[in-house]
């Protein structure tokens, strides 16, 4: 049986319909990654599973209960750590899991011996009665997952649970969710870090604009793009020109940092002698060149057009303008 | 466990850590304690002379006629400091923790009712030791006491549903909190601070007709003169309006918020 089953999702705020259609399917056991930039409809749709926000169109089942007419039921199965951890700055560690777990239904013996494996569990038995918002990012990132178990969920839903963490923190988190998975617990994770997708997700969604563009195992999502691309950096001569030679070899992808060309080449090695010779040629000197094969990030850009940092550094723009 | 105990565990626990929260934030704190108590002190210290003028209820002091205001002036507040502490609930997305939990979502407003209440209750144990401490009587003895008490305990509770109702129509904190001095203006259009029979018009008629003038002096009179059943029966019919309006304007409130997100 489909853990999250979701059949034409809509979601209209107004006349903008920020989820547009969302077919999807994730079995028991699973981690799913649902990926996307900001506004992508990432978070509406996680919403809506988690019965806080009522769609407008399609409909969905979590652990075998509609999300509208079952509301009740599937909160009972679902644990939720959102985007921004939801956590009460003034409670203390433990007071918040206790509080989860009475909302829960757990009795009150068990609920107090939940939140103290839990604490140990996410390491923060040390900090457990320090009150939240003295914790770090990291600290209340794990918290919010704990609180999140407190049930024994048997779908967890994780937004962005590592967004603005530091490597360590995200690897800890990463380690956790793993862990959880191995238990059995499947897990709905969105995140706009293709690396982190990549690394913990059996199965990749990309939504784009509300709709999904793309979907499949990281493995099958990277083979459908196909070919490698080659990476250059110029020691001396114009990037355009680099370019505009590349582009009569391969393909040009979008340039990640202007500094960098990419060109997608159907013969993978075999083709960086041609490469190498014609840029020669045309007296531009190679400062280093690498083969790359397909990333989520390739894939991204396959179906969106555009790459996913590029989204990132518009938003942190748009952030600092504001 | 059945569904009502489990309901009303759901309900304890909101409760308790609606009152940890207001204890823990002096900002929720000052306005249902400090700032009561304050003008209390101020008024009854200038202008204890009042109870000599023609018309003035017969009080064995002014700080008797006084407490009923406090009292009051302290559960508009605390109604107030509940909608703020829910609207920033909202703002930093903690109800999102509660709303996707298996709970009556109703269940919520009630938790931050119960700590309201009390903290009401708490307000007039607090006035109730002020006034005894220096040299207030309660006419009607234990009973008027614990009389009071219910009646602040209620009203806070009915003020909070008010406050509640804005939290979560508007879920906006500052916007709770600019209703501040709009409690403060409803109030003294009641008799919690000074006589009907010495008012002018229009605020006369206004007092006469505003619900808190009745519940004021439900809690006034066991204080200064003894239990009488008709103001009893008024502070609570006004207190049980006031209860309804909360209550229908927290769900439809609270509607809105779920069906937009």
């Amino acid at each position: 049986m489909a853990a999250i089953e979701v059949v034409g999702l809509e979601r209209a705020f107004g006349d903008v319909l920020a989820v547009q259609g969302v077919d999807l399917a994730v079995d028991e056991g699973e981690i799913y990654g649902f990926l996307g930039p900001n506004g992508a409809g990432k978070t509406t749709t996680v919403r809506m599973l988690t019965t806080l926000l009522l769609p407008t169109g399609g409909r969905a089942t979590v652990a075998g209960h509609d999300v509208v007419a079952a509301a009740r039921e599937v909160r009972r199965s679902i644990g939720v750590a959102l985007q921004e951890a939801a956590l009460d700055p003034l409670m203390t560690g433990r007071e918040l899991i206790r509080l989860q777990a009475t909302l829960q239904g757990l009795p009150t013996a068990e609920g107090r011996r939940r939140a103290d494996d839990l604490l140990e569990r996410v390491d923060l038995a040390a900090a457990a009665d320090r009150r939240v918002g003295t914790y770090s990012g990291g600290m209340q990132r794990r918290l919010d997952l704990a609180a999140a178990l407190v049930h024994e969920p048997r779908v967890l839903f994780l937004d962005e649970p590592t967004t603005g963490l530091d490597p360590v923190s995200r690897k800890t988190i990463w380690q956790e969710v793993r862990e959880l998975n191995e238990d059995g617990t499947t897990v709905f994770l969105t995140t706009q870090y293709l690396e982190e997708a990549d690394q913990l997700a059996d199965n990749v969604g990309i939504i784009d604009s509300g709709r999904i563009v793309a979907e499949g195992t990281p493995e099958a999502l990277k083979a459908d793009i196909g070919n490698p691309h080659i990476q250059l950096q110029l020691a001396e001569g114009s990037i355009a020109e680099a370019e505009e030679i590349c582009a009569r070899i391969g393909r040009l992808l979008p340039p990640k940092d202007g500094k960098r060309v990419l060109v997608e080449v159907e013969r993978g090695a075999a083709d960086i002698p041609r490469v190498v010779r014609a840029l020669d040629e045309a007296g531009i000197a190679v400062e280093s060149l690498e083969l790359v094969q397909p990333t989520l990030d390739d894939v991204f850009v396959a179906k969106t057009g555009y790459r996913l940092e590029e989204d990132e550094e518009r938003a942190e723009e748009e952030a600092v303008e504001a | 466990m059945n569904a009502l105990a489990a309901n009303a565990r759901v309900v304890r626990a909101l409760g308790m850590r609606s009152i940890r929260q207001t204890f823990r934030r002096p900002q929720l704190l000052a306005p249902i304690l400090v700032f009561p108590t304050l003008l209390l002190a101020i008024q009854t210290g200038g202008a204890g002379g009042a109870i000599e003028l023609p018309g003035f209820p017969q009080v064995q002091s002014f700080l008797q006629f006084m407490l009923a205001g406090a009292m009051m002036q302290s559960l508009m507040l605390a109604g107030n400091s509940g909608g703020i502490a829910l609207a920033v609930d909202i703002e930093m997305g903690f109800t999102d923790r509660l709303f996707s939990s298996p709970i009556p979502r109703f269940a919520i407003v009630l938790g931050r009712l119960a700590g309201t209440a009390a903290l009401g209750l708490f307000a007039s144990l607090w006035f109730l030791a002020i006034g005894l401490a220096f040299g207030a009587t309660i006419e009607a003895g234990v009973a008027g006491a614990l009389l009071a008490m219910f009646l602040v305990t209620s009203c806070a509770l009915a003020v909070g549903g008010i406050g509640a109702a804005i939290a979560l129509r508007t879920g906006s904190a500052s916007v709770v909190q600019g209703l501040f001095p709009l409690v403060l203006v409803v109030l003294f259009l009641s008799s919690a601070f000074f006589p009907q029979e010495l008012m002018i018009e229009p605020a006369k008629t206004i007092a006469q007709y505003n619900p808190l003038s009745f519940v004021v002096e439900g809690i006034r009179e066991p204080m200064i003169s003894g239990i009488h059943a008709s103001d009893t029966l008024y502070a609570l019919l006004a207190i049980l309006g006031i209860v309804v309006l909360g209550l229908v304007l927290s769900d439809r409130a609270l509607r809105h918020r779920l069906r937009v997100g």
